[in-house]
């Protein structure tokens, strides 16, 4: 009898193809919208964790001021040659300390130019940052002490500047200074806030202070924690440092802000998780106005319906048959709208992470929920008025208007 | 035929039944406590005024409604005290109806709307197919089995609602109206078909009619007038 009931429920499915189909169509656009959305937010929640694990999770970073609405690092007073030099030779825990001053320059090579940023940096720039060269070397001893212009650039830079030709051992001029190019960075990629990670110069420190910027400002300092230990210890460890140096009395507050990237990762990540809530929250409206859909469709043909459990009645199918048969229309329904939805939701999904390069990243609750929900509409919705109708007595069925 | 000192229970029997539609001014007794007894094979023919109870009285001997008060016995079995499911058996084994406004499965063809009842009696589908089309072919519908009601006329849909009912061999058919789409030549076949069924395979027929020509074949008659029985006659010039 179960199969009888099956093909009644196909050949009443099949009779009605407008209604079928629009309630499909609801259970598609419900279950589709919403894995298309949560695999959508998913996929740039990991491609903002997977860039963040690039920063390098023990580093901090420290810079003069404080970080927040109204206030500048600008004003606050800049790090100086002795800061570094106290914090390489005090902070047991730290693995590198970097300086760092920053510009926006003009980079050019024969008829190439490019407006890139610069850093003056040492050595413990590319420790600290985890960041390796692919050819070329590092700054030596003498270049960082004497101030040679010696430049290593960035992958974005170098194919800017160089295309195929050979970059290492050029001359490039950095707005009025003629630069050598020792070597050449890895390539990056961009970072989660949209920027070009490989659009950079690096020369040493003094070379930057004295033919670029002109002042001995240190804007910025990075510093990576030494493996096991707690980069809240390091920070510590900064802080009581700076504030001994820069002469804050007990309960001042700090002139410079040491941030740990980790939190800055963290800070990303939730953010991104809003956005998955968000972007769930349009799908979950979407799988209510799918929900909506189904529910109208069913109710508009009630009328016929109810005539057609009439019929069935008065002929001899009891009151357990209908609804059965009922129920399958609506789970059969249901199933194929979830499926279509599934499939539909996932392709959506597929093309859109593939067009803005975030990994696909497929959670398989979200599958089953959105499924569930609308299977669970389409049989609420075909069952419920149906077994209203089934209690009914054959011939008010009938008459139903 | 008709003999109420029968000794075994009368096939149907209804007992002071009413139906009562609608409240105070607004009531209507569309029966008003009707006694009535017809025993297995008898050919019978309602008759009466528009609005007199006919389809009422159809539709409680076809477990379709229940009476207002007043008992209703099948075969001696108070139908009244049976559960829904039970009244479903009810109508499933013993009962073939043909509805006044044909109620046919819409976008349905004519030889599935047949099988209906066949598969609610759980006969397989080659069989099935063979008996729904054997029933068209009865009611002269052979060749139209795959149109769907909205193809047929009126009186092809009549039709198809005959051959549904009689397609599963019931104990007894009851037709409101079955041939009042029908031309005086096609009703005639009809009378004829149900006539032979009524003799030949001893089906009790209880119909509807406004026609004095098609009661004729009936071999009992009786006439409602607001809700009651008039007169009821054995029909002595019945074939
Ligand atoms: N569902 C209903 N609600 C209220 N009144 C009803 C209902 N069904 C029938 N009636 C009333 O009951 C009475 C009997 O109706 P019924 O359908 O039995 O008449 P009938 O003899 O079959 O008439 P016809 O020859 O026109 O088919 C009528 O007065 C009708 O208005
Ligand atoms: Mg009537």
């Amino acid at each position: 009898m179960f199969f009888e009931t099956l093909k009644l429920a196909i050949q009443a499915i099949a009779r009605n193809p407008l209604r079928s189909f629009l309630t499909v169509l609801g259970i598609v656009i419900g279950v589709g919208a919403v894995i298309a959305m949560v695999t959508i937010g998913n996929g740039t929640t990991a491609r903002v964790a997977a860039d963040i694990a690039k920063l390098g999770s023990n580093l901090l970073f420290v810079r003069p001021g404080q970080f927040g609405p109204g206030r500048s690092s600008a004003e606050a007073k800049p790090f100086n040659a002795r800061d570094i030099a106290a914090l390489k030779t005090q902070l047991h825990r730290a693995r590198a300390v970097a300086p760092a001053a920053q510009t926006i320059v003009t980079a050019i090579y024969g008829t190439e130019s490019r407006n890139t940023t610069i850093s003056g940096t040492d050595n413990d720039f590319f420790t600290a940052l985890d960041w390796q060269l692919t050819q070329g070397r590092s700054f030596l001893e003498g270049e960082i002490r004497s101030g040679r212009a010696a430049c290593i650039i960035g992958e974005t830079v170098r194919d800017e500047l160089f295309g195929n030709a050979e970059a290492l051992g050029q001359r490039i001029r950095v707005n009025k200074v003629s630069c050598e190019v020792i070597g050449l960075l890895a390539a990056k990629g961009q970072s989660s806030f949209g920027t070009d990670r490989d659009d950079i110069i690096v020369m040493p420190l003094r070379t930057f202070q004295r033919r670029i910027a002109g002042n001995t400002n240190i804007t910025a300092i990075y510093i990576s924690a030494r493996d096991g230990v707690q980069t809240a210890k390091v920070q510590a460890d900064i802080e009581r440092l700076l504030r001994e140096r820069r002469n804050i009395g007990p309960g001042a507050e700090d002139d410079f802000s040491v941030r740990d990237m980790k939190e800055v990762a963290q800070t990303l990540t939730a953010t991104t998780t809003v956005l998955t809530g968000l972007l769930g929250a349009v799908a979950g409206v979407s799988l209510l106005v799918g929900g909506i859909g189904i529910m109208n469709i069913m109710l508009v043909s009630v009328t016929e319906r109810t005539r057609e459990i009439g019929i069935r009645l008065a002929i001899g199918a009891q009151e357990s048959q209908v609804l059965l048969q009922f129920l399958v229309e609506a789970i059969v329904l249901s199933l194929f709208g979830g499926v279509i939805g599934i499939m539909a939701g996932l392709g959506i999904a597929a093309l859109a992470t593939r067009a803005i390069q975030i990994p696909f990243v497929l959670d398989p609750m979200i599958v089953f929920f959105a499924f569930a929900f609308s299977a669970l509409v389409g049989v609420l919705f075909g069952y419920f008025p149906a077994r209203r109708a089934a209690r009914l007595n054959p011939i008010d069925a009938l008459r139903h208007e | 035929m008709h003999s109420p000192a029968d000794k075994s229970p009368a096939l149907i029997e209804l007992k002071a039944v009413s139906k009562i539609y609608g409240a105070g001014m607004a009531e209507v007794r569309a029966l008003d406590s009707v006694d009535l007894s017809i025993d297995d094979g008898e050919f019978v023919a309602i008759m009466g005024p528009s609005g007199s109870g006919k389809s009422t009285a159809m539709n409680m001997l076809g477990c379709l409604d229940r009476p207002s008060s007043g008992r209703y016995l099948f075969k001696g079995v108070d139908v009244g005290a049976l559960s829904r499911n039970q009244r479903a058996l009810l109508r499933r084994h013993y009962l073939g109806f043909v509805f006044q406004g044909f109620n046919l499965l819409a976008r349905t063809s004519a030889v599935e709307n047949v099988e209906l009842p066949l598969i609610y009696r759980g006969i397989a589908a080659a069989p099935r197919r063979r008996q729904a089309m054997k029933a068209l072919a009865h009611v002269g519908l052979a060749g139209r089995e795959h149109h769907s009601p909205g193809e047929l006329s009126g009186g092809q849909q009549q039709r198809v609602a005959i051959a549904r009912a009689i397609a599963t061999r019931p104990a007894v058919l009851l037709a409101d109206e079955p041939t009042g789409n029908l031309d005086t030549k096609t009703s005639l076949e009809i009378m004829e078909l149900l006539e032979r069924l009524n003799r030949d395979e001893g089906l009790t027929v209880i119909m509807v009619t406004h026609e004095a020509e098609m009661a004729a074949y009936a071999g009992r008659i009786i006439h409602f007038l607001d809700g009651r029985i008039d007169h009821d006659a054995t029909n002595r010039d019945a074939a």
